[in-house]
Parts: C-alpha cells; structure tokens; sequence
C-alpha cells in the first residue's frame, strides 16, 4: 500500500488510456505525458503501461507502507526521500515506512510516481485511468485525497537495480515549445491570414488549462465565417478555435465531440510538451506532413524500446 | 464526399453538410462496414452526425492505404437504401415536478400546455445520430419542432443523472451528473452509463429512442432496480 499524507495540487491514477469506447462518449484519458508514465515504469521494472500517479505542479507527500521499488520521471518537482534529494528520472528503493516528500517545480507541471508491480485499482473498461468527470477509473473515479491508501499490485521477476536516466538522454520538460501540427480538418473554414497567424504567432497559455484542454492567448485567428461546426468527433491535440480567434488545445481528458471549428491537430508526440507546459509559456505551432508525422511516431517508439534494451543490458548501476 | 485529416492517426469521412436522419443512417452503416473490415488492425470508429472518424495506428495501418479502402467502404454505403434504426429501446420518463423542473417554462415558450409538450415528446421514435459531451449521452434527431426552445441563459452547475432534456432543436438525457444548459422536463430512473454492467452503455450509435411516460411510483421502484444493478439491462451476463 501506498498512503497519501497529502495529494498535492492534483494527483490521479493514470495508464496509457482507455481506447475502445470513444463512440460511446468515452474519452481515451491516461496520462497527459505519455513517454513520462513509460519512462517511469521501465525504471521501476514495469511494462511501460503499467497505472502509476500522474502529480501536477506540487507533487504532495506519499508514505510507502511496505518495501518498495519507486521511480519519478517527468517534471523535476523536487522529490526527497526522508530528507534525502532524488533524482529526477530515477528509480530507488523506498523502505517501509518512508516518506516521498515534494518541493516546487522550477518548469514543467507533470511527474508520474510509478512502482514497481503496479498501483492497482481496478479496471474500468479496459483501464485503470481516472476520468474524474464521469467517475470512472482511479480510486473510486476522482483524484487522490490525503488519507487514500493505493493498493499496489504484484511484480513478477527480479527486481531492478537503482538507476537514473542520464540527462542526455532525459527528454525535454516545460517551458515554451513549438508543436507540431498536421492542418486540418477545418483548415478551409479558416482565411488564409488566419492559418498565417496560427503557424507564426506565439500563444500564452492561460490559467484556463487542465487534462481537458488548454485555452491559449495571442494573436487571433480569423474565421472566414462562423466557428460553430456540426458538431463531429474531437482528439486529444484537436485545436479547437471559437470565434474569439483565440485557440483551445485539447488534452487527454478532451470529450469525444466539439462543436468549434479545429484549424489544426497537434500530432500525438509532441501532445507531452503541451502537457509540461504551464500557465504563461509560450507555444508556437508549426506544419508538417503525414510522413514527417509518422516518423515521430517511429522515433518516439524506438526511443521507450532502445531504453528498455538499455535497462536490460545494463543491469544498471546508478 | 470529403475526406479530411484529424492528426496522424485519424481519418474523417464526411457524408454530407447538415443534420439529417439519412446522413447520419449511412454514417452509421459506414461505421458498422468500417469495424467489420478493420476491427482487427486496432482501427476505432467515432461516428458523429455527419461524419466518422476513423482513428488507426499510423505506423501499423499506414494513411494512403486506408483512405483507399475507406473510400470504396463509404461508396458502397452512400449507394444503399437508408436502413431504419436495428433496435429502438424504450426509456422510461416521469415528466415535470422535481424530475423536469422546467417542463411548466417550456410550455409557456412553446404556448401549449405542460400536457401538450409531454404528448408530443413522448411521440416519436428517436434516432441517437451520436453519443457524445458525457459517456452514455445521447444527442438524437427527431424532436417536433414545435418544442424548440432557446438554452438557459445561464447553464446549470450540476444536473442530475437521468434527466431528460431540450435545448435548441435538439433533445438529450444526462447520464452522468454535469454541468448544462438545455431545459430539463422529465428524468428516466434508467442508468444510461452504469461501468457495473456488463454492457455499460445502455445506448449504442444509430439505436432508435423511445421516452415512455410513467409516473413517480414506477420511477421509484425502477431506480431502485437500477441502483441494486438488477435493471435488466445486461449486468448479470
């Protein structure tokens, strides 16, 4: 078990999702930072899917009741154990009895506590990923509240060694970033000076930005006409522009419908460093293609794959 | 028809421009056709009023061949007859009083009686074009135009699970508790979204709605029903 002495700003149980019931109005939730929630598994010996606690902002103070195998990756939001600093993107053995303690982060927003077996809540539809605003998932489909105790699931083989990810091989978290885009697929409802302004103006994210979506604020873009659409199906990465010209990115939690015109979809690589992103970076868009986009796919997966061979191989000292 | 891209791993077909129970009966017959083919490659479908998207592995199911195939899937459906829905559920409602505190308002809008607006919600066999907002809620076609009504002005902070509603021209029931701005006029004690049961969702995409009225005493003792999860409705499989 692990118990929450105090939740933080705001603390779920998240995998990687739970696919299969979008057109129910389901949303595919899981975590906002995908490539941290697999980072942190691999470093406490888990499949890369495996439910962790996705933190945000101040990471709280967490008591690991048995001997654990405990991994931080994403933001660096300042994590001791019993006093003792710990690296970000690392794993380390965690006594019974000891405390995880957080401090504030300097830049990015999400880390993702994972250890090893597993947090095992129960699946819902095919997931362990709280949506907390249909109560489904998690513990008991809402966030972490101090006196929680998460309920941790058996692992299976050796136990890793204590290891830290080199910061070389660290990937990038918060502050501003440029996304890549795919137009479309309401690029013509939009003037050609509006898509212009899209792909060159810089965007303020606003304090409006949760795991539903992000309102962005700078220059506006221009509608040929209304922005209301007949209502169709919505991503996670959906840039959604209402008539205020002002864009809404969505985010993992996004509903499956939306009735804004969506000038642009962030591709699903670099939807983590919207999630790292907090109120007052800058974001900037930038156009590519199919091919280009599919080659991140590919790079981001053989990324998590050549870590895996890494941990493997290494037996990894830290 | 109008193929368009939703990022690198979705694919939207549109069948056609408006809201309209023939189009949205052929995006569903598009999403059957398209789940049948490519279910096995992991390919989801969302069907939405007009459209569907296809959402698909980009690595695994690279885009030129599944719009390809896409495409001949679509002409083959915009082709056939449109089909009448495969089932029509019926979903129980106790119209006005606490269960749709705005049914009185929505006969004053409207200029009939409170009577009147419940006959004529009652009437038709719905279509649910699509599921959406919340898990489980259904935005249907086919609500009597005489029952249109503006939104609330200032949309409710939390509605409660069940209740049945109009906003616009269009009607809804709330699965989950929510914020909302249509107008509330009955509630059904049926659980539309209910993780308990082995079908969780008591409507799929394409279905056909039926409201039946029932009074406060039924209302009871059928919630009571769904709240033990003996509702009949597929959690004891």
């Amino acid at each position: 078990m692990i118990t929450v002495v105090k939740a933080g700003l705001l603390a779920t149980v998240q995998d990687l999702g739970r696919p299969g019931h979008r057109s129910s109005g389901m949303p595919l939730s899981g975590a906002m930072d995908r490539v941290a929630l697999s980072v942190a598994n691999l470093l406490a010996g888990n499949a890369p899917g495996a439910a962790a606690v996705e933190l945000t902002l101040a990471g709280g103070t967490w008591r690991f009741d048995d001997d654990a195998v405990v991994a931080l990756a994403g933001a660096d939001l300042k994590g001791s154990l019993d006093g003792v600093p710990v690296a970000p993107w690392s794993s380390f053995q965690a006594r019974a009895g000891s405390l995880l303690t957080f401090g504030a982060a300097a830049t990015g927003v999400r880390a993702y506590l994972a250890v090893r077996g597993g947090v095992d809540v129960p699946v819902v539809l095919g997931s362990r990923s709280t949506y907390t605003r249909a109560g489904v998932g998690g513990l008991s489909g809402r966030a972490l509240v101090s006196g929680d105790r998460l309920p941790v699931g058996e692992a299976r083989g050796r136990a890793p060694a204590p290891r830290t990810l080199p910061p070389g091989r660290r990937p990038p978290c918060g502050g501003g970033a440029t996304l890549r885009v795919l137009l479309g697929p309401q690029d013509d409802l939009f003037t050609a000076a509006g898509v212009a302004t899209f792909l060159s103006g810089a965007y303020r994210v606003t304090p409006q930005n949760d795991r539903m979506g992000y309102r962005l604020e700078g220059p506006p873009i221009a509608l040929l006409g209304g922005a209301d659409i007949v209502t169709d199906a919505l991503v996670p990465g959906a840039v959604q522009v209402p008539g205020s010209g002002q864009p809404i990115v969505m985010g993992a939690d996004a509903q499956t419908t939306g009735g804004y015109a969506k000038i642009a979809t962030v591709i699903g690589p670099d939807l983590r460093l919207l999630a790292q992103a907090r109120s007052g970076d800058l974001l900037r868009f930038a156009r590519v293609t199919q091919a280009a986009a599919v080659r991140a796919v590919r790079e981001e997966r053989d990324g998590l794959e050549a870590l895996a061979r890494w941990f493997a191989g290494r037996g990894a000292r830290r | 028809m109008r193929i368009l891209a939703q990022g690198e791993g979705g694919v939207v077909v549109e069948l056609g421009d408006g809201i309209d129970d023939a189009v949205n009966a052929r995006v569903h017959a598009l999403a059957a056709s398209v789940t049948e083919a490519l279910a096995a490659e992991g390919v989801e479908v969302v069907p939405s009023y007009r459209s569907l998207l296809v959402l698909h592995d980009p690595v695994r199911t690279p885009r030129a061949g599944l719009v390809r195939r896409l495409r001949a899937l679509a002409e083959r459906v915009v082709e056939a007859p449109v089909m009448a829905p495969r089932r029509v559920v019926e979903l129980p409602v106790c119209y006005g009083g606490a269960f749709g505190p705005d049914l009185d308002e929505v006969a004053r809008l409207t200029g009939r009686s409170s009577e009147a607006v419940v006959s004529l919600h009652a009437a038709p066999v719905y279509r649910v074009h699509l599921l959406g907002f919340t898990p489980g809620f259904p935005y249907l076609g086919g609500l009597d135009p005489a029952l249109e009504v503006p939104r609330l002005e200032v949309p409710r902070g939390r509605i409660p699970a069940g209740s049945v509603a109009i906003g616009g021209g269009q009607t809804g029931v709330y699965p989950v508790e929510s914020p909302g701005g249509w107008r509330l006029v009955g509630r059904t004690p049926l659980r539309l979204f209910d993780p308990r049961r082995a079908r969780p969702f008591l409507l799929a995409p394409g279905d056909g709605l039926r409201f039946v009225r029932v009074g406060p005493e039924a209302f009871e003792a059928l919630a009571q029903r769904a709240e033990a999860g003996v509702d009949g409705l597929g959690g004891e499989a």
